[in-house]
């Protein structure tokens, strides 16, 4: 899909699926996708559709079921835990909620600590490089250095989630999966932290996986987008092709429904029926034929992968020409 | 058009361990037969302490109404008894809470939680009850035969519905709806939105939205008040407040939204946080984050005013125009 | 770079600046506001220095003491009632009843205590492998400590000290493993609740081993609920320690003991009330001391109270 010099990451027909015999949860289901070094592909999904799940797995948080994750070339998957230990300096997460993600009996500096020791990048008794790598990644991600001592519940949610940043960044990483970073904050807070997210990209050269519910908040952020429901990538276009001409029903009928700031703009909603349907034992098709408008009979029964219909705008509904 | 509601001067505290938490500080507001107001701020800003100081659902201790008036339909609701006040509630006044995982007693059908409201506020007898419990789900989407079914066989989604259906079960007057949306996909929420809607032309009734999202504002409010630190800091209809913004803090509420229609490389947000509750600063309670700061905005607490057309702004620099 | 967000959020901070408090602090600052748990805990520190007293006493006298007045008989003034010379009276051998009681603290206290103690670490260690591991693992500990819940605790107890002999460590193993199981399953709920926490997958997000998860991460965060039961526990140990005694199986006489005092004076409970009462309100101040303080505990740790 992409120039493959500079690709940081290529995920090639992961599957992730829980449970066993009888009920199985197809969480990720056959996703192919790659990222370029210094990029962002934001994920967009609505809850239930595995995008968080596929991040993790990206991460071999979760074992994948099945498929290939190459990151700077080499299959990770294959990776075992000494090499996978390692792995984890490039690779890093920042999670959806900036409570349930820091241990509450840990300080601030005792959580950005954390990462440092852990890997051994200083020595647990050198207190004083610890303490200036603190400082500094504190200062880098906007918290006052005397907050250094405080612990998680005596800060609000945008601190909090800016602890979060730091332990992420502690490790000077390549690649990080932002698993809807901002979600849980307050519109004044999110706008903040998407900013510092943005500032510390173009300062660190990072690459994000950026998963989120919210098209809006990627749009001026990401470089691609790829759009999800149930398991399965069903468009990726770069970000303002996707906003410009979104091909699939799925992907129109979210962009309709997101509430426009503005009296005047009266846009025409496509209203879906019903809800998600069940990721278990999902039936051979297109996973969104029972919500779609135009769906017709043909369009179960075969599995849909991926085609390019236009340069880099990839899209998985067979209606589209 | 008619006055249903109206708040004066409505004084909230808390008494903490931490301190006096001065919730809402000397709030007014009306809402109209029909009309829609949306309340906009952020956690803590007093939203949900205003719903819950209407429907005299503080706690106390720790909560006081320590100054004001309710006045609904005329009658002064801080003056009526309590069970005067239980009939109000539900009957004359509903309201809708944010997480539809939790605001439904898990061990009751849905039909006999909509019947409990019913019975209560009308003499019928259960069969009557029954059939009108079937009606109200029809009237929210579903199928009158799930009223058998518990809580936990439906989606969130639907979980919503059936609670906007117990808060419309008795006609109610005014619907207070406290982010009725926020726990829901983007398509859901634009289903529950738009029933919302169309129920409440068909009922007449009014409704207090409380938001934090401006793009839900502008496509179901008639008129819109912006709440900081336990004020209102801007009051107008859509026109006056999207289009013609004059607090700083709304100014700096639409900046901190992605938008989807503009193209912005970089967001505008408010900067710093929402001040502690239990310290608020003196004067204008948002100068420690406001951008055109003067020393007079350090000392004296400006006056909500009306700058044409009932369009308030509490903020100085409209005072000298 | 960050430097707007930063100046922002240092404008504002100076909330956070005046309380840097760790949660353990911020109970004990909650804790000190329930009167009557601190009352409970008061008592409680009351009996343990008396208690310490008569053990320095005991090391002190090497004995003397106890054996010229505590175990003492006097047949002549048996079942002397309260009175200046004795405040608690005399006992059925003509014992004095103030200095038996306090004497008669630290098994009760300090026996209970460790029988807890022991629980807590066998129980606990159990259930957070269990909890942790899950599968297989968790299924044979707890099914394990199932059939143990199975049998009732004061005859599992008792079993196990006519099989082994009445004494003292016989009787503290006892107690300790019928209450084994209880912190398993404390211990299993609270390592299975935070497990699937965020904080726990961000750890392992930076490569920590399972050792420093449960060490660094689950043990502190489910320590609260294991101090609220343990606190309670001790008084049920109390209790089974005081109904083994009562039974004969316990402390043996004359070693002076609540359970075993109160078991010996009911045959003359219509001749001399104090010599039953006295045990009697021993044994219940003491229980409800510690409940009160262990409901305390509960409020003061009990994270849903803090926002």
């Amino acid at each position: 899909m992409t120039d493959a010099k500079n690709e940081i990451l290529r995920v090639e027909g992961l599957k992730k699926y829980f449970g066993s015999s009888g009920a199985v949860l197809h969480a990720v289901d056959d996703v192919n996708f790659s990222i370029n070094e210094g990029a962002t592909l934001g994920v967009v999904g609505e809850s239930g559709c595995g995008k968080s799940t596929m991040g993790r797995t990206i991460l071999r948080l979760h074992e994948p079921t099945e498929g290939k994750v190459f990151f700077k070339g080499e299959n990770i998957v294959d990776y075992d835990k000494k090499q996978m230990k390692a792995l984890r300096k490039e690779m890093q997460i920042i999670f959806q909620d900036p409570f349930a993600s820091l241990n509450p009996r840990m300080s601030i500096s005792e959580t950005i600590i954390e990462p440092l020791i852990i890997q051994g990048v200083y020595d647990k008794k050198d207190k004083a490089g610890l303490q200036k790598r603190v400082r500094e990644l504190m200062d880098l991600v906007g918290l006052a250095e005397r907050l250094i001592n405080t612990y998680p519940h005596e800060l609000d949610g945008g601190r909090r989630q800016r602890i979060g940043i730091a332990r992420a960044l502690a490790l000077n990483p390549k690649f990080i999966v932002c698993d809807e970073p901002v979600s849980a904050l307050d519109v004044s807070i999110q706008a903040q932290i998407l900013n510092l997210m943005q500032d510390l990209q173009d300062e660190l050269g990072l690459t994000y996986m950026f998963i989120t519910h919210d098209l809006s908040v990627v749009k001026h952020f990401a470089n691609d987008i790829a759009v999800m429901y149930l398991g399965q990538l069903v468009e990726k276009a770069p970000a303002e092709l996707l906003f410009k001409n979104p091909l699939h029903p799925y992907t129109k009928a979210l962009l309709s429904a997101i509430p426009v700031p503005d009296p005047d703009y009266k846009m025409e909603r496509i209203l879906l029926q019903g809800e998600i349907t069940s990721p278990i034992n999902p039936e051979p098709g297109c996973r969104f034929a029972k919500r779609c408008p135009l769906a017709t009979a043909e369009c179960s029964g075969q599995d849909l992968v991926l085609r390019e219909v236009e340069p880099e705008h990839f899209v998985t509904c067979r209606l589209v020409q | 058009m008619k006055e249903l509601l109206k708040v004066k001067d409505l004084v909230i505290h808390y008494q903490t361990d931490d301190g006096l938490v001065e919730a809402l500080n000397g709030v007014s507001l009306s809402i109209g037969e029909g009309e829609t107001l949306g309340l906009v701020g952020e956690t803590g800003a007093g939203k949900t302490t205003l719903a819950k100081g209407i429907m005299r659902l503080i706690p106390n201790p720790p909560g006081k109404i320590k100054e004001g008036e309710i006045f609904y339909d005329g009658k002064d609701l801080l003056a009526l008894g309590d069970i005067e006040m239980q009939d109000i509630r539900g009957g004359h006044i509903s309201m809708i809470f944010q997480d539809p995982m939790t605001s439904l007693n898990p061990v009751m059908t849905v039909g006999d939680q909509i019947m409990e409201v019913i019975q209560k506020h009308n003499n019928i007898s259960k069969q009557e009850a029954y059939q009108k419990a079937g009606e109200m789900l029809e009237l929210v989407g579903i199928v009158k035969e799930r009223a058998n079914d518990y809580p936990h066989q439906f989606s969130g989604g639907m979980k919503q519905r059936v609670i906007i259906a117990i808060a419309l079960a008795c006609n109610p007057k005014l619907l207070i709806a406290d982010e009725p949306t926020t726990a829901l996909d983007v398509t859901i929420q634009a289903q529950v939105l738009e029933m919302i809607n169309r129920l409440k032309k068909k009922l007449n009734t009014s409704m207090l939205l409380i938001t934090h999202d401006l793009g839900v504002v502008a496509q179901n409010c008639d008129h819109v008040a912006i709440i900081y630190a336990g004020e209102i800091v801007e009051y107008g209809d859509l026109q006056q407040v999207f289009k013609n913004t004059q607090h700083p803090y709304t100014e700096g509420l639409f900046g901190s939204i992605p938008s989807l229609a503009a193209n912005v490389k970089r967001l505008q947000p408010v900067e710093g946080l929402m001040p502690d509750p239990t310290d608020l600063p003196e004067g204008c309670k948002f100068h420690t984050r406001c951008k055109y700061v003067q020393d007079i905005c350090k000392k004296n607490v400006p006056p909500l005013i009306d700058i044409g057309e009932g369009h308030l702004v509490r903020c100085v620099r409209c005072q000298k125009q | 770079m960050a430097n707007l967000e930063k100046t922002a959020s240092e404008q504002n901070s100076n909330i956070s600046t005046k309380k840097q408090r760790s949660l353990w602090q911020e109970a004990w600052r909650r804790f000190k506001k329930n009167k009557l748990a601190m009352a409970g805990m008061g008592f409680i520190m009351f009996l343990i220095v008396i208690a310490i007293g008569t053990i320095i006493v005991d090391l002190v006298t090497n004995k003397s003491f106890y054996d010229a007045y505590v175990i003492k008989l006097d047949l002549r003034n048996r079942l002397e009632p309260p009175s200046s010379a004795h405040i608690f009276g005399l006992d059925e051998f003509g014992r004095d009843m103030f200095l038996r009681m306090i004497w008669a603290i630290r098994y009760s206290l300090f026996m209970g205590t460790i029988a807890i103690v022991i629980s807590t670490i066998v129980g606990g260690v159990l259930g957070a492998v269990a909890g942790f591991y899950g599968k297989l693992t968790d299924n044979v500990i707890m099914r394990f400590m199932d059939i143990l819940l199975a049998i009732p605790s004061m005859l599992l107890a008792i079993a196990i000290v006519a099989a082994m002999g009445t004494s003292i460590t016989n009787v503290l193993i006892a107690i300790a493993i019928s209450y084994v199981p209880t912190f398993a399953r404390t211990v299993r709920a609270s390592v299975l609740t935070i497990k699937d926490q965020e904080f726990i997958e961000a750890a392992r997000a930076v490569g920590a081993s399972d050792t420093r998860i449960i060490f660094k991460y689950i043990i502190p965060n489910s320590l609260a609920p294991i101090i609220v039961q343990a606190t309670l526990g001790v008084a049920g140990a109390i209790l089974s320690i005081a109904g083994l005694s009562f039974l004969g199986l316990g402390i043996q006489p004359p070693t002076p003991e609540w359970g075993a005092m109160l078991s010996n004076a009911r045959t003359y409970i219509r001749d001399a009330w104090h010599i039953t009462v006295i045990p009697g309100m021993g044994i219940m101040l003491t229980i409800l001391a510690i409940n009160v303080v262990g409901d305390g505990l509960r409020d003061a740790l009990d994270p849903r109270l803090k926002s």
